[in-house]
């Protein structure tokens, strides 16, 4: 069996799983090509507003998934660090949904900065919520950058988990904080939550609605197939393990072509009399040259096998 | 805990005082932070050199802007504060000597927090001083300011030791601790701005809410910190 | 006959790559063990490991009494690793890190002056900075940081390398007083007539396991020079009978 067929088998669970998400895949494309004929050509333009109401239908389901992708990185955050539920498929879930969440993140940024240009006469104001989300965006750069340490999959999960919960804590006691704020964002337009009147309606109202479905099946979407391929690197990196574990031992195998063990920095580059020289022996495995470890090896570097290597041997 | 959350404090006090790195490098460049401040901001005022009995006051926007300053400044130096802490426990393999050391971890996190709590008290009382010097901030409000400069401090401390824990070690770790500080550290920031500005003003009762914003930060980390640095340090 | 280290098919990683694969090894009280290997095999790793540093990834790893899988980290307080760096704090005098050790580790007050007397260290050097001491200072402050610590089982990474005649003595002796208090060595050393003088028994690491484990099958091995490792009987008699002997060119 190949060791790419060694990973990428699917269980029957996973097929089932990769199917789902294609239908998925397939419902977003539909939805989001239909919200955005909607939303573009059909719904009318606002009385006040004019064209800019369209963004309406984009950006609110953007900041929407913004929250969603938080709340589910922070959630399986939680998951992980707590004793019972401990699973590393927790901590890939975290991953995927922060880096989706990152994107949206600044989507929101964006899709608010060319709503605000027009409406309050500049791209940037620093009001709370902008500033706040502007600060989400920048802890979530943190965090994927302390997830691309390197070391074993265990003690990744943990730092990053800890390292992501004191950014995570911090959101929503800001945004709570910005309640208490006055802004120059938009007062609720489409819902207010103390009356629970819409004031929003018709075919405007369904093609928001629309978007927000839109928007949440791309969410899943994306963080299915970035969940899916975490777990692949992970199955690699054990899959490369394994086989670091046996050209490991091979190297206690004695080489009777003469190579001596520990000469160190002279693999018969330099002519001593009397020495035996090296010849390449195909059956010696990567890097087993001069004292060099495997993983001090340009080859192995290359496997892909992440070792940032602390330890002396 | 307690017991080795004191010796480990006082260890790197001990530290600090024969080596004397945060006074001799870390203060001034607190000094000189707030000094660039003023000058990117505030105003040379040319013409009343000229005038006699003119009064030279520094300009408005440094003076509105001060606590903020002052809090930017005292931030900028309490990561290299942080970066000094971890920076003593050996030079490469920082964790080792602290893990081998059988020390409680919670212990540990208390300790050097505690120790940086101190320096960065120091810290603060120089560079407030200066700022009020420079940038004419005179804080009407006392106990508010100490009171939210203590929160805030803690708030500090507490990221800035497990943060540093994480990043140091390794040198593809050590560029990773701005990164990971500034923007957790931010709320924090503000609120103490809001709460000092409170205290210059000397209105109290809008300063509260931010002090009781930045009670629940310190608390978050103050306890976080001590339930997972344990793991922060094992790999 | 308590087993103060027990590693049964032990495998460590450690940032992702297999430092041990494998360790099979039984070290009873008592026992000053020389471990052996070529550079890279794992002599250090194997060290680590056993004070809890490396987390465990498959088979058995017990150090006195502790069991590393589920508990690596109070292990620390019994076990002690003599390692290439000091852990010392270069700002602080040997008396202040040492009095330091002390406290962590609750003994009492008279154990320092002890230790410095029993490493040599004079009253005078005490009171220097640890970051003006040499090497081999260096090393005699943590020999009697390992002394004061009270600990049962000793892991020494090179523990003569960068002394001078004086301090192997020393070492030496160290090892050999500790020993007669029941106490466990473990020394990994390049220094084969040195630690084979104090040791009962070698050990060989090579590619991150244990390949010969008990006393010396045969007075051969005992004297080959580390590039032999890893050979079978056979193939050493071959190159001793081509060579004449083990004198390194």
């Amino acid at each position: 069996m190949s060791y790419q067929s060694q990973i990428s088998d699917m269980s029957p669970r996973e097929r089932l799983a990769q199917r789902a998400t294609a239908v998925i895949g397939l419902l977003t494309l539909l939805s989001l090509g239909f919200t955005v004929w909607l939303g573009l050509f059909i719904t009318p333009p606002d009385e006040f507003m004019g064209n800019l109401v369209r963004l309406v239908y984009v950006h609110p389901p953007i900041a929407w998934v913004m929250f969603i992708a938080y709340g589910v990185a922070f959630l399986s955050t939680l998951l992980y660090l707590w004793p019972r539920t401990r699973d590393l498929r927790f901590d890939r879930l975290a991953g995927a949904s922060s880096e989706v969440g990152v994107v949206f993140t600044g989507l929101t940024l964006i899709s608010g900065s060319i709503w605000g240009r027009p409406t309050w006469g500049t791209w940037w104001t620093w009001d709370p919520l902008l500033t706040t989300t502007a600060l989400l965006f920048v802890m979530y750069l943190g965090y994927l950058a302390l997830r691309q340490l390197p070391g074993d999959p265990d003690a990744r999960a943990k730092r990053s988990a800890i390292g992501g919960l004191i950014a995570f804590i911090d959101v929503p006691i800001v945004y709570f904080a910005v309640l208490w704020w006055k802004s120059i964002h938009q007062a609720p337009t489409v819902l207010d939550p103390l009356t629970g009147k819409t004031y929003i309606h018709g075919s405007m109202a369904y093609t928001l609605l629309l978007g927000f479905v839109a928007f949440t099946l791309l969410f899943i979407y994306l963080v299915a197939k970035r969940y899916r391929l975490a777990g692949l690197k992970d199955r690699y990196e054990s899959f490369l393990l394994g086989e670091a574990i046996e050209d490991r031992k091979r190297e206690a195998m004695p080489d009777l072509s003469g190579v001596y063990p520990d000469s160190v920095g002279n693999a018969g580059a330099i002519d001593v009399p009397g020495q035996k020289k090296r010849f390449s022996d195909p059956n010696v495995s990567v890097g087993y040259d001069a004292g060099l470890r495997p993983d001090q090896t340009d080859d192995y570097q290359k496997i892909g096998l992440q070792n940032n290597t602390g330890a002396d041997a | 805990m307690w017991r080795d959350a004191f010796l480990v404090m006082q260890k790197d006090m001990k530290i600090e005082l024969k080596s004397k790195v945060v006074v001799n490098q870390v203060l001034p460049f607190g000094l000189v932070v707030i000094f660039l401040f003023g000058l990117a901001i505030g105003k040379v005022n040319t013409s009343a050199l000229v005038t006699a009995g003119s009064n030279l006051s520094n300009g408005g926007a440094l003076k509105d802007a001060s606590a903020g300053l002052f809090w930017l400044a005292v931030t900028m130096s309490a990561i290299i504060g942080v970066q000094r802490s971890f920076a003593i426990e050996t030079q490469d393999q920082a964790r080792d000597a602290l893990r081998l050391s059988a020390l409680d971890p919670a212990g540990i996190f208390l300790g050097k927090a505690g120790a940086l709590l101190i320096q960065l008290a120091v810290l603060e009382l120089v560079l407030g001083l200066c700022a009020s010097f420079l940038f004419g901030m005179h804080i009407v409000t006392l106990w508010l300011f100490l009171l939210a400069a203590l929160l805030a401090s803690i708030s500090l401390c507490g990221v800035g030791v497990v943060y540093g824990a994480l990043a140091s070690g390794a040198r593809t770790r050590e560029t990773l601790l701005p990164l990971l500080f500034f923007p957790v550290i931010a709320p924090v920031l503000l609120s103490a701005t809001k709460a000092c500005e409170a205290a210059i003003v000397g209105n109290p009762a809008s300063g509260m809410i931010w002090i009781e914003i930045l009670a629940v930060f310190s608390l978050c980390y103050l306890t976080l910190g001590i339930a997972a640095f344990g793991s922060l340090l094992e790999e | 006959m308590d087993l103060v280290i027990d590693f049964q098919n032990a495998v460590f990683i450690s940032d992702g790559y297999p430092v041990l694969t494998g360790v099979n090894m039984e070290v009873r009280t008592g026992e000053v063990i020389h471990l052996r290997g070529s550079n890279g095999a794992g002599k250090t790793s194997l060290l680590r490991a056993m004070v809890g540093l490396i987390p465990i990834k498959s088979g058995k790893a017990i150090v006195l009494g502790h069991d590393l899988a589920s508990d690596r980290f109070d292990v620390r307080k019994d076990a002690g690793l003599l390692g290439h760096l000091s852990f010392l704090y270069d700002d602080l005098t040997i008396l202040d890190n040492l009095r330091f050790i002390q406290r962590i580790s609750r003994r009492p007050k008279d154990s320092v002056a002890d230790a410095i007397r029993r490493v040599n260290i004079t009253d005078k050097l005490a009171k220097t900075k640890v970051g003006r001491l040499s090497t081999g200072q260096r090393k005699r402050t943590a020999l009697a940081a390992l002394l004061i610590r009270d600990y049962r089982l000793w892991l020494l990474d090179e523990p003569h390398a960068g002394l001078d005649e004086h301090g192997r003595y020393l070492v030496d002796q160290l090892i050999l007083d500790f020993q007669s208090e029941k106490g466990t060595v473990v020394i990994a050393s390049h220094e084969l007539e040195r630690a084979m003088a104090v040791s009962s028994r070698s050990v060989i690491i090579s590619g991150g396991s244990i390949i010969a484990a008990e006393n010396f099958v045969d007075q051969t091995l005992r004297d080959a020079p580390d590039r032999y490792l890893g050979a079978d009987e056979s193939t050493i008699a071959n190159w001793k009978a081509k060579e004449g002997s083990f004198d390194v060119a």
